[in-house]
């Protein structure tokens, strides 16, 4: 399990791609939308919550079919598959290598992107601990989508339209943390709701995901 | 006989409307693809029993 | 005799076959006995006025979107355990129609809510779990759509209606949550059963009855189509390797 998640660790940095796409596309996304909404900092300050947690969701979709797909079209998935390492683990493991190449640096890049969207202060620290707890969520159910698709030729845009309603609960409790963080109310209820879709979403999806890729690799 | 509807009058027909020509749509949609699916397969069933015999 | 019969395609083409007129009829005349009782018989509700007609198509378009995707799930588990093929056929014949449910439940909501609310549109906790039922729906749909071999497509459509559900579960909840701290009880959304008094309540009862057996009849039309669609792909099949 360990030598499988140092080699997609490290076939994602030779790839370069992944890694540094999605916290451009999160910069991104930090940038436009002040570009687009106008410059007021009372404007910016009430959103900035959802703008960094959409930001962080769509960042996270953008690598998903890197999961399997590279994988599948060379083999290694059918290797994975007879290897004694059952199904889940490696689907598991898959999904930890994507979120330490995407989740982690969202998480760490997001208080800096927070500045540019005048970020009210009491936020940070929620906005980091919300995004440590739910991007693992979307990295686990991201897998689960791109397991669906993985032998779909152009299976990007279908795992988007799949993946994106499975994304609405963490959304909806992680934003709301940050909110409530930035406001100064009481954070504990959403925080403790996104903990468990997480942990939730972290002990079963890897048997659905693997079972959808036995499906296709059948 | 059509009820006095009051200022609604829109609102209660184009909800009616809407509904009806959604539902009626779709069930024509269906009947449409149910036959056409129908004469392909009796077509093809034809076809083979010919060749079998 | 059992309910496991039906999933021979043969059996389940005869029966529905024998049902198919008397289940249409049924509907035809709930559907029509329904709304015209709703549409030309009741009075103007005090608060409403005459919109409290939109909800002889509103309410039963709701509850059977929820009903069509409930079906599903529990046709996708009997596929994904026994293997019958008319169960999954079914649970892809059923996914348009429940998604026909949500954009009228959809549609009406939006008109009744101009007059009411003031606006087409609220972020109100039940119109957007509707919204993100429908997206499931659109998903579901698009992946039977996208896979070619069809018992992974039968395969991989039933592990996503799971997850899907429980999903949709958890959503509905995280909307109620997320709304509460932006609007106050903005919904009018009322609970007709305790509300609603018998002059509205009976022809509601019947609209609701007309809209189940509807289901059913799409149900059987569409799932036919499936059937037959299935015995031409095998016979043409047959055909080329012949």
């Amino acid at each position: 399990m360990i030598a499988l998640l140092f080699r997609d660790l490290r076939l994602a940095v030779r790839a370069g791609g992944g890694f540094g796409l999605g916290l451009a596309f999160f910069l991104l996304v930090a940038v436009i939308v002040p570009l687009g909404v106008g410059p007021e900092p009372a404007t910016l300050a009430r959103i900035a919550p959802g703008i960094l947690w959409v930001g962080a969701l769509l960042s996270c979709l953008l690598s998903l079919d890197r999961i399997f797909a590279l994988d599948f079209e060379d083999g290694s998935l059918d290797l994975l598959a007879t290897s004694p390492l059952p199904m889940e683990g490696a689907v598991a493991v898959k999904a930890l290598a994507h979120w330490l190449v995407t989740g982690l640096p969202l998480v760490l890049a997001a208080p800096v992107l927070g500045v540019l969207l005048n970020l009210p202060l009491p936020g940070y620290p929620w906005l980091v601990i919300s995004l440590a707890l739910g991007t693992p969520a979307l990295s686990i159910i991201g897998a689960f989508g791109a397991a669906l698709t993985v032998g779909l030729k152009r299976g990007g845009l279908l795992m988007s339209l799949l993946v994106l309603p499975l994304y609405m609960p963490t959304l909806i409790f992680g934003a709301e943390v940050v909110k409530r963080g930035a406001a100064g109310m009481t954070v504990a209820t959403p925080l403790a709701l996104l903990a468990a879709i997480t942990a939730g979403a972290l002990a079963l999806l890897p048997f659905a995901a693997a079972a959808a890729i036995r499906v296709n690799l059948r | 006989m059509m009820p006095e509807l009051g200022k609604y009058a829109g609102a209660v027909m184009w909800s009616y409307a809407a509904s009806l020509a959604l539902i009626l749509g779709f069930v024509a949609l269906s009947l449409w693809q149910s036959r056409r699916m129908k004469r392909a397969l009796d077509e093809v069933e034809k076809r083979q029993e010919k060749a079998g015999e | 005799m059992s309910i496991w019969e039906y999933a021979n395609p043969k059996k389940f083409m005869q029966t529905s076959a024998f049902l198919l007129p008397w289940v249409t009829g049924l509907a035809l005349i709930a559907m029509l006995v329904g709304l015209v009782w709703g549409f030309f018989f009741t009075p103007d509700a005090d608060k409403f006025g005459a919109t409290v007609k939109i909800i002889y198509l509103h309410v039963p378009a709701a509850m059977m979107a929820i009903s069509a995707w409930t079906m599903m799930l529990v046709t996708s588990l009997i596929w994904l355990i026994r293997r019958h093929h008319v169960s999954a056929l079914a649970a892809k014949a059923a996914a348009p129609i429940g998604l026909m449910f949500t954009v009228i439940g959809l549609v009406t909501g939006a008109i009744w809510g101009q007059p009411m609310w003031g606006t087409w549109w609220a972020w109100d906790p039940r119109l957007t779990a509707f919204l993100i039922l429908a997206l499931f729906y659109l998903g579901y749909i698009a992946l039977w759509a996208a896979v070619e071999n069809p018992d992974t497509a039968a395969d991989l459509t039933s592990v996503l209606a799971i997850v899907g559900s429980v999903f949709a579960f958890l959503s509905r909840y995280a909307v109620l949550f997320w709304n509460q701290g932006l609007h106050q009880g903005a919904s009018l959304s009322l609970d007709e059963q305790e509300n609603v008094s018998d002059v509205y309540w009976l022809p509601l009862v019947v609209c609701i009855a007309g809209f189940v057996l509807l289901f059913v009849t799409l149900v059987l039309i569409r799932t036919r189509t499936e059937i037959r669609s299935r015995r031409l792909q095998a016979l043409l099949t047959r055909e080329r390797l012949a």
